[in-house]
């Protein structure tokens, strides 16, 4: 048993190292079967012929509003994203609103307005929910939970399982925005820069290269950031990667706020960035499909998967190092 | 149109991006092995540097120059994170302001997990229902205190000259507003008195400084002329960017080379020879230098700050009668003899194994600017 702790901790929910010890040594050891046990972001599950990848997400952010979203377009997006990698088509989501006794009913009027705009854009309907209110101090405003359910239409096979050493690393654009913006605007900080949430729905992206073959797997890169990510694949895949730290796209303003900070761009939260690990024969058809969507624009080829067992980066300069997990709460409550 | 140039021109150099270019990193790299092996053939010993600032502990280790530069350099920490030179007595200090029921402590995140002698950290405080919040400007904290009158809140003022300066104007802002329930925990501790221990002491070898860039920036360079003239030492104020400090250890070999000691300044995109006047100004008001305990050394002379009599009741130690009590460093920890350079992370005997950043032991591994942790995180081996 690797946690250490008696009580839970805010690293816990970081997404990082600590994040993982808990699932594994609580929920999975006490919940576990084979379809829970992939940890992928959507569980497969099959009957017969049929295919069908659902998930859950609880959002949680303070503030509630923040520049470039809010926890109405966060909660779709979500699991809109964690759906669509899978390689599924999303056809409904369930929306459950824990709410505050107190609440500005204006408040929770403009988050349900966004949740609106959100699954238009994503072509998704809310198709069942739920409602509760507890006494004032119980929750910190609203909690939010998602769930989304999604169709394999096509014979898509994504899994990081998959993942062989050569194979290439996609990304749809810069890192790190979502949550310096949020950090930002729940501690004034005052970063100038426009610096603003990347939540954005990305299931017409995915579904422009879906059908490309030699996909091996895609994942968003939500708490923990990029870092986490490449980590998470790797270790199922049993594979390293080396990272090309010049090829990942960071907007100047995020790349300063984070120096000031003393944070590591790769490790805070998106909300609207994914990787795609492709073959290498195949990453340029995928790169060139991705930067003709609007969410694909800034999509680059970030590194690659080795034979080794670590996640590396090719520093800037040429050398190489390290580039572990994160390991605890780095910025509490983005999502 | 020529000033339209200029500027053009000025804010590239400020563009951290020209400053990581792997072409004239390679070209500096060259010279650093060329120049490195030259001294070890005639002196027979690798060029000991230390730097002394935390940030620069971190990007050595982040942009991975360790591997780049050869094996003649030996590129050592020092003490250079606000959070482990803290001594083991002043964390206890901190927190026993748990114990009043009044108090809401207000801290850098940093602090948070550092652990008592008791093995309890602010962390562990909050969670068993202690009232510690995390902020991220000293200004937040007197916020807070306008925002909670019944409250007294306690800012824990950890760090270098850098922070010290706002963590003064913050003081000054409670003093302006009459705000009467902000207080601080005043640790800051002062470089340059550090570096006289450090080779007046000659605990570890050190041929040259790699002094901190925005310390420097408060200071100035002219604080670093004793350096030159005590120890006839070059010394050399870096940036931190990678390529700031591969000029940094350059410009320190050519030094060593020709024999001469001087005080360089690399970082002069930044940094002037007087420093900051305004905040050199603020801390003369608000703060008085005093002896101050660093882990693992014990007293420095004039080496940290007390208030100034004008601001003497903005102290919370005086507030709450805190005394200071020496407590031994954690049982196995080479925290202190990491942070006088006299051991590398890698060879304490609970590095990686027992203290790792999810459970960290001694403060070299939970401080995000900590040695131990640049060395786990980013895989530094020697």
């Amino acid at each position: 048993m690797s946690i250490k702790s008696k009580n839970i901790l805010l690293g816990h929910g970081s997404g990082g190292k600590l994040t993982n010890d808990l699932i594994n040594d609580i929920f999975i050891k006490k919940l576990s079967n084979k379809i829970l046990s992939t940890l992928e972001d959507s569980a497969v599950i099959k009957n017969n012929k049929t295919r069908i990848a659902m998930t859950t997400d609880s959002y949680v952010v303070d503030p509630i509003f923040f520049p470039g979203g809010d926890i109405g377009r966060l909660c779709v997006c979500g699991t809109v994203n964690d759906i669509s990698v899978s390689g599924a088509t999303i056809c409904g989501i369930s929306l459950a609103v824990i709410i505050e006794e107190g609440l500005d009913i204006s408040i929770l009027e403009r988050i349900v307005e966004s949740i609106k705009k959100t699954s238009k854009e994503a072509g998704v309907g809310i198709v069942t929910g739920d409602t509760k209110v507890v006494e004032k101090g119980k929750v910190d405003k609203i909690f939010i939970n998602t769930a989304g359910v999604g169709f394999f239409d096509k014979d898509v096979d994504f899994s990081y399982k998959n993942v062989k050493k050569g194979d290439v690393i996609i990304i749809n654009g810069e890192v790190g925005s979502h949550g310096l913006a949020v950090l930002n605007e729940r501690n004034n900080l005052g970063l100038c820069g426009d610096i603003k949430s990347d939540a954005a729905p990305l299931n017409g992206l995915i579904s422009s290269i879906r059908e490309i073959k030699g996909i091996r797997c895609m994942k968003d890169l939500t708490r923990g950031g990029l870092l986490t990510a490449i980590n998470e694949i790797s270790e199922f895949a049993g594979v390293g990667a080396v990272i090309d730290e010049k090829n990942v796209p960071v907007s100047r303003s995020v790349s300063s706020a984070s120096d000031v900070l003393g944070l590591d761009p790769f490790y805070i939260a998106n909300e609207g960035k994914i990787v795609v690990v492709v073959d290498r024969k195949k990453a340029d058809e995928v790169l060139s499909t991705m930067r003709r969507h609007k969410y694909g624009k800034k999509a680059s080829v970030i590194g690659s998967f080795t034979s080794d067992k670590a996640v590396m980066i090719r520093t800037s300069i040429g050398s190489t190092r390290l580039a572990p997990m994160a390991s605890g709460e780095q910025l509490p409550r983005i999502c | 149109m020529l000033l339209k140039r200029f500027m053009r021109q000025s804010k590239n150099y400020f563009d951290s991006t020209i400053w990581a270019d792997p072409l004239i990193a390679e070209k500096i790299v060259d010279s650093i092995k060329n120049k490195s092996e030259r001294i070890y053939k005639r002196d027979g010993k690798r060029v000991s540097m230390m730097e002394v600032c935390g940030t620069h502990t971190m990007a050595i280790a982040k942009s991975g120059i360790r591997a780049l530069i050869g094996d003649y350099v030996n590129l050592i920490s020092g003490p250079g994170c606000p959070v482990c030179v803290t001594s083991q007595g002043d964390i206890d200090r901190i927190i026993e302001f748990s114990k009043f029921k009044d108090v809401i402590i207000t801290t850098f995140g940093d602090m948070i997990k550092v652990k008592g002698s008791s093995g309890k950290d602010l962390s562990e405080i909050r969670v068993s229902g202690g009232d510690v919040r995390v902020v991220y400007s000293p200004l937040d904290a007197v916020k807070i205190a306008e925002e909670t009158p019944d409250k007294n809140i306690v800012f824990v003022g950890v760090g270098f000259e850098t922070t010290a300066p706002t963590v003064a104007a913050a003081v000054k802002t409670a003093k302006k507003n009459n705000v009467n329930n902000f207080f601080v925990a005043p640790l800051f501790k002062l470089v340059p008195p550090a570096l006289d221990f450090l080779l007046s002491s000659k605990l570890c070898e050190i041929d040259a400084f790699i002094l901190p860039g925005h310390v420097s920036v408060i200071i100035g360079k002219n604080a670093y002329d004793f350096i030159e003239k005590k120890y006839q030492i070059p010394s050399v104020i870096s940036g931190f960017e990678p390529l700031d400090i591969l000029r940094t250890v350059d410009l320190i070999l050519e030094a060593v080379f020709d024999r001469t000691d001087f005080i360089g300044l690399e970082y002069s995109r930044a940094v002037s020879d007087e420093g900051n006047r305004v905040a050199i100004d603020i801390l003369a008001e608000v703060f008085a230098p005093s002896d101050a305990y660093w882990r693992a050394v014990g007293v420095i002379r004039k080496s940290g700050y007390v208030f100034s009599k004008d601001y003497e009741k903005f102290d919370a130690f005086k507030k709450y009668g805190i005394k200071y009590v020496e407590k031994p460093e954690p049982k196995g920890c080479a925290c202190g003899r990491i942070l006088l350079g006299m051991a590398k992370p890698s060879e304490c005997s609970l590095f990686g194994k027992l203290c790792t950043p999810e459970n960290a032991v001694g403060p070299c591994m939970v401080s995000s600017e900590g040695a131990c942790a640049a060395w786990y995180r980013y895989g530094v081996k020697k």
